[in-house]
């Protein structure tokens, strides 16, 4: 509801972008104000209305855990939680997100207090040059908790059935994370250790 | 240090930490997201220069020809734009180290996307749009772009790689003629797809100048190369530049080089006055910087029916922008399998696309691919084992220089053992008869092999009040886990807890080190602070009136004769030295071995591939880190497979690029496609390597991969595809029928 209106007024806003462009003025593009919690903390932000919300997060919050591999919604470096779900946040605009609750790697913990997914992947070396990582280990938390929630997958056997935890459920749901050094094997290793627990 | 006789024992032998499984001293960091990566040093809390503006790069939008016009009035007038700086306004710079493409500068245009423009302005949002409002016309020349056209005009390249000197070709004993008696042969003609880098990290800079000097923040494997680099370029003294690359998002080689981000970064903050910060945008990757290129491959095999090679013919060719190197697709094949008449050589084609660079294992990689596809056909057609007739052809000597041995090799040991563990028995060497439901199931095998290159490297450490240890060199870590084993080294050195270690790397103000690239960092950087904690060590025993080549460092503590002392109690110490290479290497050869294996299943329907096993059983000298050497691996066995199920730069023939220049359009494994990867390291310390005894390994794990499960496919289908990568629609019509 609240995205939709912004969205809304976004678009209201474009033929001022455009007007601005031609007629060669330096006016400032137009800004909307957006407020939403970002790791339990509350962020109010004015904000270019094409800010998405990985960049309202790296660029304008300092929060550079979330990563950008490709700006496109390819890479899942970006993947941060909204209310809940994943998402690639270079996908969805700043102002979209009014009220809403999101999880960035930074909410999870930190070097001197792990969450035990971050645990895991160190201790499974579930990473190596480590700029997919963040990203993966969201989606991790974020797929435990879909099968938990029972929201089937393309790999099950009966659609119908709960899902279970296996590393073919785990394979499948995590494959919109790309680990261009490779360490799927490992990140499946830690992400089961988490499960099991 | 120069390291001139095979090493003896020393204190790396003692394997307390070194060679112990160790989880990465930079991992709570990398799982927190607070590592920070080139493009996140700014704001208040990790910026390293205040004022930073964005910079966004525009490509141009044809591969030859020249920038006629450009009107960037609009873009210059656009909300929040600090300033333009073009092609046309800059003289083309000299080529930097190892890149031949034109990186900026002059109307001319040598390949896609290459930088024509970057715009500084206020926020990222206001720097992409006006780059867009920039207005270029072209004169388009016709380009050559298809390698295929082009191969029967390729030139046999020099033994530097290139086409300046004497075409080379090996050529031992007389291979026409053997072969043409050889009793059993193979001839066939494979082709290699060219490939992208991908790493996640795209190229990222921020530059600063302060007067004459310049800093750049950066993602760049080779810091020194690249700070001499960056400097010729820019036309400057090298001691004005600094580099700094403390964490690196994956380069796989293609961040060997300085590329456009880092020069537009620093011409662009000369032009506003402000620091700039630039991340290369996804789809600009591809095209804009390097590739490994595509290459159309020979192999003539000739040999007895006991498997013996009598004949050995391998070459290849592939294309590059002029002036560029070929892809050394035949270099392993030089050193790998005894045969006693040889006939290897390369060719180059002089094209017009994207420039083609070391992407991992180049050479090795696509090479391996197809020679160990030939190999497997020939064993198909003696009707042997794929294990045995590697076996039956393993040479302890080169085999262009019998009088020179290896310094270790135990290939028959890798694939022998590998071969147990995988259940190699168990294959019907009889290809498409082992179905599992809709599934043709199959096992392949390759042998893996590269190259152990021994290169100076430097570090300093120095010894705090409290008696912890500050290691500082410029090498970096690319995901190898440098930070780790440095730790390791210099742990195991001086006697002290890992945790009591502090490793800084990437800022070229620091000693300058191996660097990361052909699998040579972790062999010879950890050697680097070897050297350094040797100076070390006989500083402190000094200092504590101990004789130095007594001294045993152990558990903080320094202990000599009935003596000891803490090392703390010798106050603040510094060394500094660099490891240096006699000639063991000329008189050894010096290389890693692999067994890859692997089973797939292919869907009898439609020609799916699915990879359900991996083995890999490596010989490297000593594993410096099993934890972070076996990441190291089972990275290239993934790569491995993406080079032969998925991974192709699509080449558009007519307008010169690769179409498929994204994430999207580009595939590369995801975590569905790889299963559960086993590793198996054997334990061969190489004494003529280096004082670690040790060799590299992130080249290895890729080198045969592709071979591997090229040839379970064939297993499983009974169909070859000598055109990688093998995507089902090449084999889906051959596909055993359903029944
Ligand atoms: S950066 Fe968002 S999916 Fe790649
Ligand atoms: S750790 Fe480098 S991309 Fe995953």
């Amino acid at each position: 509801m609240l995205a939709g209106s912004g969205a809304a007024v976004a678009l209201t806003q474009a033929p001022g972008v455009q007007a601005q462009g031609s007629s060669g003025g330096a006016a400032t593009p137009p800004t909307m104000p957006v407020s939403f919690t970002v790791n339990g903390k509350e962020a109010e932000l004015t904000l270019d209305t094409r800010v998405t919300l990985l960049d309202a997060l790296r660029e304008h919050l300092e929060l550079t855990g979330s990563k950008k591999g490709c700006d496109h919604g390819q890479c899942g470096a970006c993947t941060v939680m909204v209310n809940g779900t994943r998402i690639n946040s270079c996908l969805s605009l700043a102002v979209q997100h009014q009220g809403d609750e999101i999880t960035t790697i930074e909410g999870l913990g930190t070097p001197d207090n792990l969450h035990p997914m971050q645990a895991a992947f160190v201790k499974h070396d579930g990473y190596q040059c480590g700029y997919c990582t963040p990203g993966q280990i969201c989606s991790a938390v974020a797929t435990l908790a879909e099968i938990r929630a029972g929201i089937p997958s393309h790999v099950q056997d009966d659609i119908t059935a709960a899902p279970a935890f296996s590393a073919a459920e785990l394979r499948e749901r995590m494959s919109g994370n790309i680990c261009r050094c490779g360490a799927y094997s490992n990140i499946v290793d830690a992400i089961t250790e988490v499960a099991g627990a | 240090m120069k390291f001139e006789q095979a090493a003896g024992t020393n204190p790396i032998d003692r394997q307390k930490i070194i060679g112990q499984p160790t989880s990465r001293i930079d991992g709570p960091l990398k799982t927190t997201g607070t590592a920070p990566y080139a493009h996140e040093r700014h704001g208040p809390n990790h910026g390293v220069v205040p004022n930073q503006s964005y910079g966004y790069i525009l490509g141009a939008g044809i591969a030859k020809g020249r920038v006629a016009s450009m009107d960037t009035q609009e873009a210059a007038r656009a909300p929040g734009v600090l300033g333009i700086v073009t092609t046309l306004e800059q003289e083309l710079l000299p080529p930097g180290q190892g890149i031949v493409a034109n990186i900026f500068g002059g109307a001319e245009i040598r390949h896609y996307h290459q930088a024509i423009a970057v715009v500084m302005a206020e926020t990222f949002e206001q720097a992409r749009a006006a780059a867009n409002m920039i207005r270029v016309d072209y004169d388009r020349a016709d380009g050559r772009f298809d390698l295929a056209t082009l191969a029967p005009q390729a030139r046999v390249a020099d033994e530097s790689g290139k086409l300046k000197g004497e075409p080379f070709k090996v050529e031992v004993g007389d291979f026409a003629g053997a072969f043409a008696e050889a009793p059993v042969t193979v001839d066939a003609t494979y082709t290699t797809a060219d490939e992208s880098h991908a790493m996640m990290e795209p190229f990222a800079s921020i530059a600063a100048w302060e007067g004459e000097k310049l800093t750049v923040w950066t993602s760049n494997q080779m810091i020194a190369w690249s700070k001499g680099s960056l400097a010729k370029m820019l036309g400057m003294k090298p001691e004005n530049v600094r580099l700094d690359s403390p964490f690196i998002g994956g380069g796989f080689g293609a961040k060997l080089w300085v590329r456009a981000d880092a020069v537009l970064a620093a011409l662009g903050a000369k032009k506003v006055g402000r620091p700039v910060r630039i991340a290369m945008q996804r789809p600009l990757v591809a095209n804009n910087t390097s590739h490994r290129p595509a290459t159309i491959q020979q192999v003539k095999l000739g040999a007895t029916p006991d498997g013996r090679l009598t004949a050995f013919h391998h070459s290849s060719t592939s294309g590059n922008l002029p002036g560029g190197d070929v892809e050394v697709a035949t270099q392993q094949s030089r050193l790998l399998y005894a045969a006693p008449n040889r006939e290897i050589f390369m060719k180059l084609a002089v094209n017009d696309l994207p420039e083609g660079n070391a992407m991992r294992a180049p050479g090795e990689a696509p090479g391996l691919m197809v020679l160990e596809m030939a190999m497997d056909e020939l064993a198909e057609k003696l009707g042997m084992d794929p294990v045995e007739l590697r076996i039956v052809n393993d040479t302890q000597v080169d085999p262009e220089k019998p009088e020179r041995p290896f310094s270790e090799r135990h290939l028959v040991e890798c694939l022998r053992r590998g071969a147990e563990e995988f259940g190699w028995n168990r294959r019907n060497p009889k290809p498409a008869q082992v179905r599992d439901g809709r599934w043709l199931v199959g096992m392949g095998m390759a042998t893996g092999f590269r190259n152990s290159m021994a290169t100076k490297s430097a570090a300093r450490v120095r010894l705090q009040r409290d008696g912890s240890l500050v290691v500082e060199t410029d090498m970096t870590d690319i995901g190898t886990g440098t930070y780790t084993i440095l730790a390791q080294t210099a742990a195991e050195m001086m006697g002290l807890p890992l945790d009591r270690v502090t490793v800084r790397l990437g800022d070229s103000d620091d000693p300058a080190s191996a660097g990361s690239g052909g699998q040579w960092g972790a062999a010879n950087s950890t050697s680097g602070v070897y050297a350094a904690c040797v100076k070390l060590r006989t500083a402190i025993a000094e200092k504590l009136g101990m004789d130095p080549t007594t001294a045993d460092f152990t558990d903080g503590e320094v202990r000599a004769g009935n003596r000891s002392a803490r090392l703390s109690d010798a106050g603040e110490l510094m060394a500094e030295d660099r490891i240096e290479f006699g000639d063991l290497d000329k008189q050894y050869q010096q290389s890693t071995f692999a067994g890859h294996f692997c089973e797939v299943a292919v869907d009898s329907y439609t020609g799916e591939v699915r990879v359900h096993r991996m083995l890999a059983v490596c010989e490297a000298g000593r594993i410096l880190n099993p934890v972070t050497a076996r990441s190291q691996v089972i990275g290239g066995m993934t790569m491995g497979v993406g080079s032969a199920l998925m991974e192709e730069l699509a080449v558009d023939t007519r307008f010169g690029l690769f179409v498929n220049h994204d994430l999207a359009g580009y595939e590369v494994p995801v975590h569905a496609d790889i299963p559960h990867q086993q590793v198996i390291f054997l334990d061969h310390p190489d004494d003529k390597a280096n004082p670690l005894k040790a060799k590299g390994v992130g080249e290895l794990g890729l080198c045969g991969v592709g071979a591997a499960v090229a040839n379970a496919i064939y297993n499983a289908t009974g169909v070859r595809v000598r055109d990688y990568p093998i995507t089902l629609d090449k084999h889906l019509e051959k596909l055993p029928q359903v029944a």
